[in-house]
């Protein structure tokens, strides 16, 4: 906590860090994910990036949970209503569900087709469901689902963190900025 | 960060601040909207005219006319599993270093085909046939290939590709695509006019059994090395050619083609010769419609395919040929054709996988007799 009670203490330096590497990676994933099932030309090329970081985004996920439950966590702001902090919270759980079932439904409905999960050259994944075309529907729908919803989840958060930094700036996010502040 | 108006100020900077907070609101909507905007243009909502996967299916179902049955490929839906195993002869370890090439057996499931979207369609010997192969390595990797009987591929690019199904929808009042649609169609796309030329003049084999199927688009193999080269490969039957009866004679079983490769192969197991045709330095690799010719060939080993089964209960009918399922050493060339058969493969198995599948033309009793 810092000595000046209107400043906002920060969340730790491992969790400051995974939270932008993830911006990048979950923002990047849900544009090409949304552009490479309407794409010909580029479809491979996309899908080829798509796979590695979605399982890059699973691994770095569950890394970051486990920083999130060991870490202190800075107080909330006390610009921020109860309501709002529920809001924060509920929204900040579902980030973390979304982003860790996305990769995994995807990495599932890829096994239930018997697609080859590729990573890197020959380096590739295990199949974690049996080869069955009902389960790669309904999984395939579920990720399309999931994925519409984590970006409307992104957006609300955005939203929510523009108008605490721009309108009320209340300094909150100074709590999330990766250098000292 | 700078400081706010206290709550001492005067009402007119109070007031002033309010505005200033609302053109900061309005500067976060902004924001907001840029990006939600951004995400509708990269899924293709702000463009209508963009030709997608989706679309590109969708013109594959217009131009078979009434619905297909449900869970059949969107095109070469009429066929029949085979399994079997590629034997490697090593050769093809100089000039890639995937696992398949590496002297030894590997397990495949292959799949005969006719090319187009009707399912319970008459087999006829003009019609393209294709067949497409599964080999499974040994480490859980996979090669993937469909290959057609033709010399060359009749369009260069996807977007000549939709031109074509377009030209070749059935006209709604005569039932039949209209010629003059076609005709334009080959006026646009002289590449095509010139393909479809050479394919029409092909020899035309008298069954599935001694036919020559080829990959048509170039793909690149890498060696250990690291030397990358452009490649077309090609399985050409041991089976002796004999060509097509010229004219039908009297009506033929709607089966003719399958009933006969299954009649073949319950004789005996059916052969075939990789044959890599190895591209010259200036060989266009994104040209589907121009034929290499007296290029350097290297045979890689054979494949064997001894078990033949209905798609009903076999095992290729879940399986999707994405000719861009590659093991690391073979690599995708700059044809557009190969990201777009990838892509459409995709939507048609997305769309079959959750249907249920209605019974082949060629059925499991058809297969056991």
């Amino acid at each position: 906590m810092s000595a000046d009670p209107k400043r906002a203490a920060q969340f730790t330096l491992p969790a400051r860090l995974l939270h932008w590497v993830m911006v990048a990676m979950v923002v990047a994933m849900l544009f090409i994910g949304v552009a490479m099932v309407a794409s010909l030309g580029s479809y491979h090329a996309l899908v080829s990036i798509h796979r590695p970081l979605g399982i890059a985004i699973l691994v770095l996920v569950v890394v970051r949970f486990a920083v999130r439950l060991r870490g202190p966590l800075p107080p909330f702001l006390a610009t921020m209503s109860a309501t709002e902090r529920r809001l924060a919270s509920a929204s900040e759980y579902a980030l973390y569900a979304l982003m860790f079932a996305l990769p995994l439904v995807g990495w599932a409905m890829l096994s239930a087709a018997r697609y080859p999960i590729v990573l890197w050259g020959s380096w590739h994944l295990p199949p974690i469901l049996p080869h069955s075309p009902w389960l790669y529907a309904a999984l395939r729908r579920m990720h399309t689902v999931l994925a519409y919803i984590l970006f409307a989840t992104f957006v609300a958060h955005l939203s929510a963190v523009l108008f605490h930094a721009l309108v009320k700036r209340d300094g909150l996010l100074r709590r999330m900025l990766p250098w000292r502040a | 960060m700078p400081k706010e108006p206290t709550a001492s100020s005067e009402s007119r900077a109070a007031s002033s601040a309010r505005g200033h907070a609302l053109v900061r609101l309005g500067g976060v909507g902004a924001v907001l909207l840029c990006v939600v905007m951004a995400f509708a243009y990269a899924g293709g909502w702000l463009s209508p005219h963009w030709l997608t996967p989706a679309r590109f299916i969708d013109a594959f179902e217009r131009a078979n006319g009434v619905p297909p049955p449900a869970g059949f490929r969107r095109n070469h839906a009429k066929g029949v599993c085979a399994t079997g195993f590629f034997e490697s002869n090593g050769k093809g370890a100089v000039i890639s270093r995937a696992a398949v090439f590496a002297p030894g057996r590997v397990p495949v499931v292959g799949r005969f085909a006719l090319a187009g979207g009707q399912p319970l369609a008459a087999d006829a010997a003009q019609n393209v046939r294709s067949l497409a192969l599964q080999f499974r390595l040994a480490d859980g990797e996979e090669w993937r290939t469909g290959m057609n009987d033709i010399p060359v591929f009749p369009v260069d690019s996807p977007e000549g590709f939709f031109d074509q199904l377009v030209a070749s929808e059935p006209d709604p009042r005569t039932g039949k695509p209209d010629p003059a649609k076609m005709a334009g169609f080959l006026a646009k796309h002289p590449e095509s006019a010139r393909a479809i030329d050479l394919i029409r003049r092909r020899a035309v084999s008298s069954g599935f059994d001694n036919d020559t199927y080829n990959s048509l688009n170039a793909f690149r193999f890498v060696n250990a090395s690291g030397v990358s080269i452009p490649v077309r490969w090609s399985m050409l039957p041991v089976q002796a050619f004999e060509p097509a009866e010229p004219a039908d004679p009297a009506p033929k079983n709607v089966n003719y083609l399958f009933d006969a490769l299954i009649a073949r192969m319950h004789r005996g197991p059916l052969q075939w010769r990789l044959v890599a045709t190895l591209g010259q330095p200036g060989d266009k690799t994104n040209d589907a419609t121009i034929a290499w010719a007296g290029r350097e060939k290297m045979e890689m080993g054979t494949l064997t395919l001894d078990s033949i089964e209905s798609e009903d209960d076999g095992p290729c009918r879940d399986i999707n040929y994405d000719p861009l399922v590659l093991p690391a050493g073979i690599e995708p060339s700059d044809d557009p054709l190969l990201s777009a058969r990838s892509a459409t493969y995709s939507e048609s198995f997305r769309r079959r996988a959750g249907e249920t599948k209605a019974p082949s033309a060629v059925t499991p009793e058809e297969v056991r007799r």
